[in-house]
């Protein structure tokens, strides 16, 4: 030790510096001095004096002092207690530092001094004192970040600097979020109840999550049993057992009370039983005949008549009890006044917050729509227009996903990537559309049952060859980053701009769908092969063209979509097969052959589910459940959808 | 025409001489019984294969004779299984849990059996309670009854709703896949009270049976050979005389039938409940040798499986059915198994496990486009029955009649 300690002391000499030359009669360190007692005691205890004197002292120094002091970098020197702040500067040696200049004053061994580690309790209390140094700091990100802590884990001992901090404040936006933590903190912490109740006021109507926060702490209740109605709790509410609360539960409350003693267990009992066994009997009942509860009940009387066994609460000692005690709720906070003013301004909450919850709602809803409208649109195509039912569309789909990721490994940029992608999943799909048109479904038009069982056959083999390809695990598809992200109206309405743009592609598909059947060349053919093959072609058409432009179109859309529910889920070989049936759904429920009825189809599907999943949150399995079998239900009402064609354009 | 209808159908005697024969050779060839010349996994798997072959004879009954493309009866098939696996694992924890409380110092009561047995059930989905559905699981006559009560009664709602409202064709293929769907959902959920994801498991474990598995699965193969008889008997005599005559007539144009008088509904609805209970039967042998039964049985993907095999085989001919299916399946467990040796091409190595499906997709495609008559085809070639020649006119007036290439 000591030989590690020349090399140190030679150094200082060598050099001359003014090692342990601090300013002992600077503010700070006279300050230091007075409180020198408790700071070296380190008692969570005795500390307080010390932190506020230091805190309240208005030096420039004492945001530094309580800094160093809090990181535990707070020295005093053993020979005549000034107190500096250091790092260490290697083995044994601290680089010294002065509070008053804030300037490093040279090395020096550490067995000189002696370090201050305040525990945790005084970490804590420091950190607090901090707390007004750092609302009051000229860096903004520092107020910043001291409005978080405090928001966080506020106490009331921030409320006198946060008040103060709140005149002195240039920064509007800093200004107002100052005040909404200052009544938040008056609403949990403030010092008379007129004042809580007047921070309560003005924060009616706020839908913030932290306002809500602070008022319900204030509003949490305990069940208690008591012989009559106390009159010096803040009693929330009466408790009536059987109504209010089970018997059973009322009777545990006064067990726990220890005003009741406590019902025999069926546990309880078989031990006390076992405990008892003598020669193969309990109380004059043989063993084996413990088999039933009758048995065991008119062994452990015996017991309790012999002595042997605490004597249990009969059913009518237990009814007794129950009706003689009084049962209610209590608040944790004392005073009345304040509860029902948190209660009020809670209740004013609840409305605006149930109006917003439904507006949330109808949103999700409305994004759930528009991704199954976006899956079934090409089933709408080729199923809705065509008649044919393509079990391979979720395989489209999934080709399209996949199109954007490979489209992704070559294009590193996400933003061109997407939109490289998009027409990239069209041609794809389209291809593959038409080829399968070609080769298999157009043998195949006067057996539908039959376009089932091929169109799935192709769907296994696609489904394999995508995980023989990609593998079996989830692919990622990234969004660029304008699209992360997302809208949010106030704390409960908020939206991801992934599912606006689906929302809007969505649109752009309907319009273009419209546009498509409705204003063109294309369109008008496939309405007439639709309608009559025999008479289209008589006419000049040429239904194999047009049915295989149509077919390829409803594919292509598909890989669209794909591309789109990619960037909203992973993408896996299963990705279609999980769409596939809610987009039949989607065509079914809407009426087949007509894009209004799709996009009402998807929408009632989007919103039923939502709507289900409202009633039950935790379980979406059931949710689907549910829905799909109102969907069964709703077709027994209406077989051919919402929209239904009539007259010759129905076909069948 | 009043010979006896077995007579009259010759491929009935043919088809159960084949069973039987198939049965003897295999129980002589088997562990138990035999020259120890196949495993017992193997005895397990074909007994399997009868079970789906009886499943596939429902869906030909259905879909090929009835023209309805039911795509949910592996859904009955699966709730068949639960049915009967509710039972199997109900009796063998309570055997588990009355021999570990024989030792406890108090006998205990028939409640705490029940409350342990709960334990041992649930505990892997965190409750230890019976749900309602379990009320009858301690009585074997009660769960034999439910597996033709429950799908009996499921299809028999399920198809009124659907036949009453006129629901046909691709339509009643969707709701019927949607009805799939709903249910496999729903018992994915622990709130089912079927243990959720994680089904009924060690069903093959017959309670208070101490034979050896070896034994245990030629019983259950001569059962499924039996089941398997006489469901084909059964089915064979519904399709014969005239009420197959009526069903036909409704897979060819269900309208004209109905304008006859005969209504159509109540007959579509008796193929219908009828098959699903043979479904469920075959599903409550297929399981105990299975082992295990899960909600993924019941996906709707199985159902589709069902029709490929039919469709393979040869629809409207019930001995295609079952050449479907044992083909099929059979061929698939020997490809999926690994044993198939993989094909390298130099650049590429086909790995059969892996490529196996797609060869099942595109064979299918293949048979769909140019073999609608299936494997079943065949025996028309043998026994020399040709369609007439129309010289390439439709059978009949309008578009929903076969036209002559399909006919052939």
């Amino acid at each position: 030790m000591h030989i590690r300690l020349i090399p140190a002391l030679l150094l200082s000499l060598v050099l001359g510096l003014p090692v342990l030359a601090q300013d002992a009669d600077a503010p700070i360190q006279q300050l230091l001095q007075e409180q020198s007692e408790l700071i070296v005691q380190s008692s969570r205890r005795t500390i307080e004096p010390a932190i506020a004197a230091i805190r309240d002292s208005d030096l420039p120094e004492a945001q530094r002092v309580l800094e160093q002091w809090v990181a535990r970098d707070m020295w005093v020197r053993k020979s005549d207690g000034i107190f500096v702040y250091a790092t260490k500067a290697g083995s044994g040696s601290l680089t010294i530092s002065d509070f008053a200049t804030g300037e490093p004053v040279g090395e020096a061994p550490s067995a000189d001094f002696d370090q201050i580690k305040p525990n945790s309790g005084i970490q804590a209390l420091i950190s607090s004192a901090l707390v007004k140094f750092q609302l009051n700091s000229e860096d903004r990100a520092t107020r910043i970040g001291a409005l978080d802590a405090l928001s966080r884990n506020g106490n009331a001992s921030h409320l006198p600097v946060l008040r103060e901090s709140i005149d002195t404040e240039k920064d509007v936006a800093i200004k107002l979020r100052k005040q909404r933590i200052e009544r938040l903190l008056t609403i949990a912490y403030g010092e008379t109840p007129a004042d809580r109740i007047e921070a309560m006021e003005a924060v009616r109507g706020d839908l913030g999550v932290d306002v809500r926060a602070a008022l319900n702490p204030i509003l949490a209740t305990t069940r208690r049993a008591a012989a009559t109605l106390p009159a010096d709790m803040n009693i929330a509410r009466e408790l009536k057992p059987g109504r209010d609360l089970t018997e059973a539960e009322a009777y545990d409350l006064l067990v726990s009370a220890s005003l009741a003693p406590a019902r025999l267990t069926d546990d309880v009992q078989r031990q006390t039983l076992q405990d008892n066994i003598a020669d193969g009997m309990v109380g004059g009942v043989p063993v084996a005949d413990l088999n039933t509860m009758a048995e065991r009940n008119r062994a452990y009387e015996n017991l309790v008549t012999a002595g042997l066994a605490q004597p249990a609460a009969t059913s009518e000692e237990v009814a007794e009890a129950l009706d003689t005690h009084a049962f209610f709720e209590t608040y944790a906070e004392p005073d009345a006044e304040v509860t029902e003013a948190a209660a009020d301004t809670l209740a004013s909450i609840e409305l605006k917050l149930a109006t917003n919850q439904f507006l949330d709602l109808s949103l999700d809803a409305l994004s759930l729509a528009s991704i199954y409208f976006l899956a079934a649109i090409g089933l709408a195509i080729t199923f809705g227009v065509m008649g044919v039912i393509n079990m391979a569309h979720g395989e489209f789909i999934m080709m399209g996903a996949y199109t954007g990721y490979v489209v992704q490994q070559v294009v590193p940029n996400y933003t061109l990537s997407i939109i490289l992608a998009i027409p990239l999943a069209f041609a794809v799909t389209f291809a593959a559309g038409v080829a399968m048109e070609r080769l298999v479904i157009r043998w195949l038009y006067s057996r539908p049952l039959e376009t089932l069982l091929a169109t799935f056959g192709i769907s296994i083999a696609l489904q394999q060859l995508a995980k023989n390809i990609f593998g079996t695990q989830a692919r990622p598809l990234t969004s660029p980053a304008w699209l992360d992200g997302q809208w949010q109206i106030n704390d409960i309405v908020g939206i991801s701009n992934i599912r606006i743009a689906i929302f809007v592609l969505a649109l752009i598909f309907l319009g273009f769908f419209i546009f498509l059947m409705k204003k063109t060349r294309l369109g008008l053919e496939t309405r007439a092969v639709t309608q009559n093959p025999k008479m289209a072609a008589s006419m000049g058409i040429n239904p194999d063209r047009v049915n295989m432009l149509t077919f390829g179109l409803g594919s292509g859309i598909a890989g669209i979509a794909g591309v789109a529910i990619g960037l909203y889920a992973k993408v896996t070989s299963e990705l279609g097969a999980d769409y596939i049936v809610q987009s039949f759904m989607t065509v079914v429920v809407g009426g087949v052959g007509n894009i209004w009825g799709t996009l009402l189809g998807a929408t009632m599907i989007g919103f039923l589910q939502k709507g289900i999943e409202w009633f039950n949150p935790s379980n979406t399995l059931a949710a689907q459940t549910y829905m799909i079998i109102f969907i069964i239900i709703f077709i027994q009402f209406r077989p051919r959808g919402i929209i239904a064609l009539r007259g010759r354009a129905a076909g069948d | 025409m009043s010979r006896p209808f077995i007579l009259r159908n010759p491929s009935i005697l043919i088809f159960l001489a084949c069973l039987a024969a198939f049965t003897l050779a295999v129980t002589l060839m088997s562990e138990a019984f035999g020259a120890d010349m196949i495993s017992t996994s193997f005895v397990k798997t074909l007994g399997k294969t009868l079970c789906l072959c009886l499943v596939a004879l429902a869906m030909d009954l259905v879909w090929g004779y009835c023209g309805i493309l039911s795509l949910g009866h592996f859904a009955f098939f699966g709730l068949g299984g639960y049915m009967i696996g509710m039972w199997l694992m109900y009796a063998r924890t309570e055997i588990i849990v009355a021999s570990s409380m024989a030792n406890a110092a108090i006998p205990p009561t028939d409640q705490e059996v029940v409350n342990a047995i709960g334990t041992q059930i649930f505990g892997v989905v965190g409750s230890s309670e019976f749900p309602p559905i379990w009320y009858f699981a301690s009585s074997l006559p009660a769960q034999l009854l439910l597996v033709v009560l429950v799908p009996g009664l499921l299809a028999l709602v399920f198809g009124w709703l659907a036949f009453r409202s006129r629901v046909t064709g691709v339509y009643l293929s969707i709701l019927t896949q949607a009805m799939t769907l709903a249910l496999s959902l729903y018992l994915f959920q622990n709130e089912s009270g079927l243990r959720g994801n994680n089904g009924l498991s060690g069903l093959q474990n017959l309670p208070g049976v101490s034979a050896s598995q070896a034994v245990v699965s030629i019983w259950f193969l001569w059962a499924s050979a039996l089941a398997l008889g006489v469901g084909y008997v059964l089915c064979a005599w519904v399709v014969s005389g005239k009420f197959g005559s009526v069903i036909r007539g409704i897979r060819d144009d269900e309208a004209r039938v109905r304008f006859l008088g005969y209504s159509v509904e109540g007959y579509k609805l008796f193929i219908f409940t009828f098959t699903a209970i043979i479904a469920a039967i075959a599903g409550a042998l297929y399981y105990p040798q299975a082992g295990i039964i899960n909600p993924g049985e019941v996906a709707p993907i199985a159902s589709i499986y069902l029709a490929v095999w039919v469709a393979i085989g040869g629809r409207g001919r019930l001995y295609g059915a079952v050449i479907g299916a044992a083909v099929v399946s059979l061929v698939s467990t020997w490809f999926t198994g690994g044993q198939v040796p993989s094909i390298n091409l130099g650049f590429y190595r086909i790995d059969w496990v892996d490529w196996w499906l797609v060869l099942l997709g595109l064979s299918f495609v293949l048979v769909t486009l140019f073999a609608p008559k299936g494997i079943g085809g065949l025996f028309d070639l043998v026994s020399g029955r040709f369609a007439p020649d129309r010289h390439g006119a439709d059978y009949g007036p309008d578009k929903g009649s076969l036209m002559e290439e399909e006919g052939r």
